[in-house]
């Protein structure tokens, strides 16, 4: 059952992206709704597939890599639908959706990597890693938005238009969908780090200092740094994207180095 | 049904013949009105825009002599004479009717290919003809698939999608920054002929404040009223430079108009919010070191004349795809013509038996003394029925048949084989 799933989510994904670069390229609402519909349907198998492999090891997506980097693509696809819905722009489609498949190949490809179970349980502990997970993949969605939002400025300025500018979004558009996916990711990061903090108090033997507790801090203030800065006069447009960009760099070394190698206790989130 | 077309376009006659055959609304009416009550056509149309007038109609049964009749009606109404004009114009009959007009709609056949404006031209010349009843049932269909195969070219083609005058890249440009512009402002500075291409382009776009600036204050007071535009004194850009998102310059001046200087303490004025700069002045108007500024995307003519020659080039990559199009609906009228000329074929064709079966019955039964009224009725009515079984059949068989010629040349053989020349419809 669980394959079917994965096989499903898979077509479903892949066969959105070819829709929806195609209708980067056409500009026919039919495809684009089309595209968005075949996400929907990859959304709600992912989902499933994700379910029936908690259910098949009796244990959450998160406690290992492969469950962590699907409950990211997943998150990360939820929070751009809910963009795309929002904004009513369908166009970021075609960049958002080979990251998601990415995760999730690599989740169901990569050879099985399980690492020492956490002490942490419970709720709270669940909504800490979850929450996480959502703000990391709205941050690398607001990382997107920026790097489309620079390579159509970068167009727009050497004035090498192509074929595909004419149908981009435009830019303060791009802008304002990276200032709603980082507020999305505030949100969610600043709420999922005080119930880690939680979660940590209630445990009978406390860990001593986290090396990720203070790069998390970092990531939320250069976060809110960036939401700042991006309604003022010196930063708005190009240079606060580029900041977006950086920021993301940041989220990537908090996932890969710090987790792998300085924090004992965070290991996939 | 025979559809006829006459007219002339920009390929056929130059501007000053054009000009002279044009129709307002009211003589595009009057001469429809003209062309019904004198029976050269049944049902008629006047399209009339600055680059066509085309007369089309439905021409009654048996008068093949409509189209000449059409030109000479040109010439009269037109007070033209015939030498003139005859050369210019252009016939088409049925089918070539019907895909001119399709090719029409689309905007194959504009002189900027692909122009959204004729679809509208035509929306409106056909609301005007059916609300004056000069259009019958065959024009109605006609024009519907017209403007629906206009619509479909447009959504499904790059056809329509890629803007090709200066202007309108000018204003597509714009949009790619700040999307749609009626919640944004515009200072156009020159009040010239391009600054009214530009402003006609920033008010298609309901632009959402509109300042006006010009040497001549008169002038500009002029234009800010034609245009509901806000005046803006000549000079005074430290004010005028801090409000808009959009400007356009094209003024005819020899010095740079808009410094770097000028343009820095602007975008710290207004805060950095992005600007969309048109240089449409030459020489240029706006220093060249301007593009370089942060958040300000300058373009001057030559780089939109540029973008309009890229997008002619694929629009024109685009014209087979609409021409699929077109020849598709144009397949689907003829299929609808077809059906209801078979419908006609066979309604004649019943007439025509009933009629020889009253005959033929008065004949045989002539001699016969033996058959009351009744019997006689009777014989009558099982002959109707069987005349109705054998028509029926045949025709449920070729309101079935797909293939859209083998549907026409079942109508010809039962026209050819059954009815006589009197009788055709």
């Amino acid at each position: 059952m669980t394959e079917t799933f994965i096989i499903t989510t898979a077509l479903a994904y892949l066969l959105s992206l070819v829709l929806y670069l195609r209708f980067l390229y056409t500009g026919k609402d039919f495809t684009g709704r089309l595209a968005t519909l075949l996400m929907f349907l990859g959304l709600l198998t992912h989902y499933l597939s994700l379910l029936m492999r908690a259910k098949g090891t009796h244990t959450v997506p998160y406690h290992d890599l492969q469950g962590s980097m699907s409950l990211f693509g997943w998150l990360l696809a939820v929070t751009y639908l809910c963009l795309e819905i929002y904004h009513r722009q369908r166009t970021v489609g075609a960049f958002v959706l080979p990251i998601i498949l990415a995760f999730f190949f690599s989740a169901y490809l990569l050879p099985n990597h399980a690492g020492t179970p956490t002490a942490a349980h419970g709720v709270v502990f669940a909504l800490h890693v979850t929450l996480s997970i959502l703000a990391y993949a709205a941050f690398a969605l607001s990382c997107v938005l920026s790097l489309m939002y620079l390579g159509e400025e970068r167009l727009l300025r050497i004035r090498r238009l192509g074929d595909v500018v004419w149908r981009l979004p435009p830019l303060e558009l791009l802008e304002r969908m990276s200032h709603t996916s980082v507020l999305v990711g505030l949100i969610t990061i600043a709420v999922g780090t005080a119930l880690g903090f939680v979660a940590v108090e209630r445990l009978p033997d406390q860990p001593h200092f986290d090396p990720k507790y203070l790069v998390t801090l970092v990531v939320l203030g250069m976060y809110a740094a960036y939401f700042q800065l991006a309604r003022t006069a010196a930063w708005r447009g190009a240079r606060a994207s580029k900041l977006c960009v950086f920021n993301f760099v940041l989220v990537v070394l908090s996932f890969t180095v710090v987790n792998l190698y300085l924090s004992p206790h965070h290991r996939y989130f | 049904m025979e559809l006829v077309l006459v007219g002339l376009n920009f390929r056929t006659a130059p501007v000053e013949v054009r000009e002279k055959v044009s129709f307002s609304q009211e003589q595009a009416l009057q001469a429809a009105e003209d062309l019904r009550s004198q029976g050269i056509l049944e049902e008629t149309l006047v399209l009339s825009t600055c680059n066509r007038s085309e007369v089309y109609g439905v021409r009654p049964v048996g008068n093949r002599e409509s189209a000449a009749a059409l030109a000479s009606y040109l010439c009269k109404f037109h007070k033209m004479q015939p030498d003139v004009l005859n050369p210019a114009l252009f016939h088409h009959y049925d089918h070539d009717v019907v895909r001119h007009l399709f090719r029409v709609a689309a905007g194959l056949e504009s002189m900027l290919l692909g122009e959204a404006e004729i679809l509208g031209q035509v929306r409106d010349a056909y609301l005007r003809a059916y609300e004056g009843h000069v259009t019958g049932p065959v024009l109605n269909r006609l024009f519907q698939a017209a403007l629906e195969i206009g619509k479909r070219v447009r959504a499904e083609t790059e056809l329509g999608t890629r803007p090709m005058g200066v202007a309108s890249a000018g204003m597509k440009l714009a949009e790619r920054i700040f999307g749609k512009l009626n919640d944004r402002s515009a200072l156009v500075l020159g009040a010239g002929t391009i600054s009214e291409q530009v402003v006609s382009q920033l008010r298609d776009r309901n632009i959402g404040r509109l300042y006006v600036s010009n040497r001549s204050r008169d002038k500009a007071e002029e234009f800010g009223r034609q245009y509901n535009g806000k005046v803006i004194e000549w000079g005074e850009w430290d004010a005028a430079l801090k409000l808009p998102d959009v400007i356009v310059s094209a003024v005819g001046v020899q010095d740079v108009l808009l410094t770097k200087p000028l343009m820095e303490r602007a975008m710290s004025a207004r805060g950095n919010r992005a600007l969309f700069l048109m240089d449409l002045g030459l020489p240029r108007n706006v220093e060249p070191a301007v593009g370089k500024l942060y958040n300000i995307f300058l373009y001057t003519i030559d780089d939109l004349t540029e973008i309009v020659q890229q997008n002619r080039e694929a629009r024109e990559s685009e014209v087979p795809k609409a021409e699929a199009l077109v020849e598709e609906h144009v397949a689907k009228f003829i299929s609808w013509q077809a059906s209801v000329e078979l419908i006609g074929v066979l309604d004649t064709l019943r007439g025509s038996l009933k009629e020889r079966r009253a005959a033929f019955l008065a004949e045989k039964l002539a001699g016969i003394n033996h058959f009351n009224a009744q019997d006689r009725e009777q014989i009558g009515g099982l002959m109707d029925e069987l005349i109705e079984q054998l028509l029926i059949v045949p025709a449920e068989r070729l309101r079935a048949e797909k293939e859209l010629r083998k549907k026409i040349q079942s109508v010809e053989a039962i026209r050819a084989l059954y009815l006589s020349d009197r009788e055709k419809p």
